[in-house]
């Protein structure tokens, strides 16, 4: 047996535990480390350093558990690993590798909790690094809230710092010399003759992990806080990238799937006569809430999934909008008070001085509409059951494979695939499990189970719909009061329910966005009331910041305007966070904010602190004769550090025009309990007429990294909101806009 | 029936009503054309059908008389075609699950259109979805395409 050593599990713990500039890494000391899952099953000649880092004679492979859904991660992950491994990152391979819950998520839960992120208080960081703990513990594999490079940013560059520390004693092992004397670059270490070995032919030494790493300096970084070229770009600019949508095995067969689209009402028979002698169709296997038509091309077995007749049963929820709508609006009560965590002075008093206003606003229900659609691969041998799919949860989709279908978590292998967008769709798996019942009565045959788009719009877990209810009050040119109360069912509370588990507690994501605001309003409440239960919901692209932050910003504005008070001007005199002060004193300088911009044109800002990021966006928009035309976009982020500046312009730019294209002109309406928007002409979002330039910039004034995935997403419509009232006298308080005015 | 596809001719068996997305994905195993939408909406299965962007979701087999190109005909990842090369240059790609159909969108356009303006992109490329939002990037990667396809000096 010849890998690294006989690498012992203990061995990586103490690899792991390595020290990071001098400082050691807070959550080891809770808790035990957990197994390298690549030290199963590693064949002769390779070896498995650390969880991150696998080597075999022919290459380095460079393990990226946080799934890639677009935005970067799986390249972002390997050049942290790479910068201290000294790998050229053109020459390493990348692997998803499998669930383990060595690939926890520390910050995720961390920063989930009722703690607002610019809280630096004892109670709020004690909270944080429990969060962390908890991670840890439940195994979190999960890739979302905008945490992967905050959770990767050290424990990724200690990953690599330890593999490279242990192939140089390795080597120094092989030749006598002293460790110390040797460098390493490119996948070599380097000897003082100038002579060099391989990685690759170190991997098959034995050898003990070193324990002990010192990170390398900034100025020393190669890849590091300059722009890269993605590890996917050429394969995704040549067609060459394969999708999960694009996999291929010997014997596949193609599936498509029929649910019920009143969610959840299951199904109470149904006729497939037709759809069985229908070209090309192997077979017709009932799944809950409705049927698999499984056929030798996926478009035959779409066709003949038409030809299905259905008895569908009811929809457990308010068939119609409109009695949706009641029911939200009927949730702001004490009974169905949820939280209350910001109530700072008093805020009843203080609404009966000075000049008072009230307004409501409303948020629909959204999509996430990945353009891949919905699929997977799945077979099943009798035991083992091999899973090829994009998902953001695979630790809990092992887990839930597990519950629904009895089949031990020992026996489920999932190979995570890149994906065509997410924006959160696949936090969820039910169309994995759907996979997975067709497999289950087809064994040895691998089975690919394509939603068509209608089936994947009409079966997302959209963003709640939401009313806000808006009271303040505003004395001599500022605001003194701002009460803010939020309705919404409960994002938390879904989710979990799909993974067989309760929610306890309050649900953050009712307020967030809102509440954690770093505002000094005198008189300042923000309280979120729990709607029941309409249809399953899921979290979309920034979660409750998404459209809270349309809420609080919106009437911000109109307190601001009631006031006689600039807002860029009142934003700045009521911030108490120095970062966020700066974000929105850039955003100011990069609009020239306070020019003069002639006329039919106005400008709108917002302010929100989403993920830790304060974020500050200043839209311009023009009033044309045929409707608003969106000019410029002007975005500060305060980030910490920009670890790929080109991916952070992308991610930046691509969150304002997902929000902003949304915000414009996406809802998803229930009609006869069914979502009536089942493709992208009655879903259009952003399209490039539309789309105006936008600038960002980066502030790296704070001390943590994070992640910009998300955080330029909620400010955005609010800003788009508030220039429409500059340049119009229009206030809009509900999305999607174009109910209320055309957009060129 | 016969269809060549990059330039190799195949023979099928399949209902002149399958749509050429279908027949390329499942039938040739072709796979750089996407399925976004079913209904020429999104414009990921973008194809070239003699030099014309097409939605090849939305073309039945049995009405494609001329040679298809697809986006592993246009270029490869070591030869890759100007359109492309500016793509990679510009880090367009976010998911990149639009891109292939974007690319074909853009090379058949600037070869009727080499000097564009702004707001001739914006027509021609409108048709095609990008969820991600990566439009600025096009843009930029359309005029950098443009100037290499007429000879400029870059």
């Amino acid at each position: 047996m010849s890998r690294i050593g006989t690498i012992t599990r203990r061995t990586f713990m103490v690899g792991t535990a390595a020290i990071s500039g001098g400082i050691a890494l807070g959550f080891y000391a809770y808790k035990e480390p957990i197994d390298n899952p690549l030290l199963d099953g590693l064949g002769a000649g390779e070896a498995a350093i650390t969880p991150y880092v696998k080597i075999d004679q022919n290459g380095v492979t460079i393990i990226t558990p946080r799934a890639d859904s677009g935005q970067g991660a799986y390249s972002v992950q390997a050049a942290l690993v790479a910068e201290e491994l000294d790998v050229d990152l053109g020459a390493i391979t990348i692997d998803p590798g499998v669930p383990s819950a060595a690939y926890f998520n520390g910050k995720v839960i961390a920063e989930g909790l009722p703690f607002a992120s610019t809280d630096m208080g004892t109670l709020a960081k004690g909270a944080r690094s429990m969060g962390q703990v908890l991670g840890k513990i439940m195994g979190v594999q999960v890739t979302g809230g905008s945490s992967t490079v905050a959770d990767a940013y050290e424990k990724l560059r200690i990953a690599g710092a330890v593999a490279r520390e242990t192939l140089k004693q390795v080597a120094a092992d092989k030749t006598g010399l002293a460790a110390d004397v040797l460098r390493t670059q490119d996948g070599r270490v380097l000897l003082p003759d100038g002579t060099s070995i391989a990685y690759t032919a170190l991997a098959a030494s034995k050898v003990e992990p070193i324990s002990k790493v010192t990170l390398r300096d900034q100025s020393d970084w190669r890849y590091l806080t300059k722009s890269m070229q993605r590890i996917d770009m050429v394969q995704k600019s040549t067609g060459t990238l394969t999708y999960g949508i694009d996999l291929r095995f010997d014997g596949m067969v193609f599936a498509t799937v029929r649910t019920n689209p009143r969610l959840g009402g299951g199904v109470r028979g149904f006729d497939a006569i037709d759809a069985r002698a229908a070209r090309g169709v192997i077979d017709v296997i009932p799944v809950t809430g409705g049927a698999a038509v499984v056929a030798d091309n996926t478009w035959r077995a779409f066709r003949a999934a038409d030809m299905i007749e259905f008895d569908w049963g009811d929809a457990p929820y308010p068939h119609e909008q409109a009695d949706m709508w009641d029911t939200v609006s009927q949730s702001f009560t004490k009974a169905h008070q949820d939280s209350q965590f910001k109530d700072t002075g008093d805020v009843d008093a203080a609404l009966t001085t000075g000049e008072t206003l009230s307004a409501e606003y409303r948020i629909p229900y959204l999509g996430h509409a990945p353009l891949e659609p919905l699929n997977a691969v799945v077979k099943y041998d009798g035991t083992r059951l091999d899973v090829w799919t994009g998902t953001q949860i695979p630790l809990f989709m092992v887990g839930n494979i597990e519950r629904l279908h009895g089949i031990s978590a020992d026996n489920i292998h999932i190979q995570n695939q890149y994906m065509g967008g997410s924006f959160g769709r696949r936090l969820e798996d039910d169309y994995v499990q759907q996979a997975v019942e067709i497999a289950l009565s087809m064994p040895n045959v691998p089975i690919k189970m394509t939603w068509s788009r209608e089936e994947d719009m009409t079966h997302d877990f959209p963003r709640p719909m939401q009313i806000a209810r808006a009271s303040g009050a505003v004395e001599n040119g500022a605001v003194t009061a701002f009460d803010l109360a939020i309705a919404a069912a409960s994002t938390t509370a879904s989710q979990m329910s799909r993974i067989g588990q309760p929610a306890f507690g309050p649900d953050v994501a009712i307020v967030a966005g809102a509440w954690d605001q770093p505002l000094a309003i005198p008189n300042y409440r923000v309280t979120g009331y729990r709607a029941p239960a309409l249809v399953p919901v899921s979290s979309w692209r920034s979660v409750g910041a998404s459209g809270n932050a349309f809420f609080h910003n919106g009437f911000l504005d109109e307190l601001f305007h009631k006031a006689g008070a600039d807002p860029l001007e009142e934003l700045l005199r009521l911030c108490d966070h120095d970062l966020s002060r700066k974000v929105l004193q850039a955003v100011g300088e990069m609009s020239d904010w306070g020019t003069p911009l002639g006329a039919n044109r106005g400008r709108g800002i917002a302010f929100t602190v989403a993920f830790g990021v304060p974020t500050a966006e200043v839209v311009t928009v023009t009033n044309t004769p045929q409707g608003i035309k969106i000019d410029e976009v002007f975005v500060a982020a305060e980030v910490g550090k920009v670890i790929d500046p080109v991916n952070f312009q992308n991610q930046a730019e691509g969150g304002v025009i997902w929000a902003l294209g949304h915000a414009m002109n996406c809802e998803v309406t229930f009609a006869d309990g069914m979502a009536e928007q089942t493709n992208f002409h009655a879903y259009e979002a952003m399209r490039m007429y539309q789309t105006p330039k936008v600038t960002v910039r980066a502030l790296e004034n704070g001390p943590d990294v994070r992640g910009i995935g998300e955080p330029t997403v909620p400010p955005a419509a609010p800003a788009l909101a508030n220039a429409i009232y500059a340049a119009t006298g229009l206030r809009i308080r509900e999305m999607p806009m174009n109910k209320h005015i055309d957009f060129v | 029936m016969k269809i060549i596809v990059n330039g190799i001719e195949h023979t099928l068996s399949v209902e002149p009503e399958m749509p050429l997305l279908w027949v390329l994905r499942d039938e040739l195993g072709i796979t750089g054309p996407k399925y976004g939408c079913g209904i020429a909406q999104c414009g990921a299965c973008s194809v070239m059908i003699d030099g014309r962007a097409t939605r090849s979701c939305s073309v039945p087999i049995g009405q494609v008389d001329a040679p298809v190109t697809t986006i592993e005909g246009l270029g490869a990842p070591d030869a890759l075609h100007v359109v492309q090369e500016a793509w990679i240059a510009h880090q367009v790609a976010q998911c990149g699950y639009c891109q292939a159909g974007q690319i074909m969108a853009a090379t058949a356009f600037l070869a009727k259109t080499p000097d564009p303006t702004d707001d001739q992109i914006d027509a021609a490329m409108s048709a095609n979805l990008c969820r991600c939002g990566t439009y600025p990037r096009i843009r930029a990667a359309m005029k950098t395409a443009a100037a290499a396809l007429r000879g400029d000096a870059a």
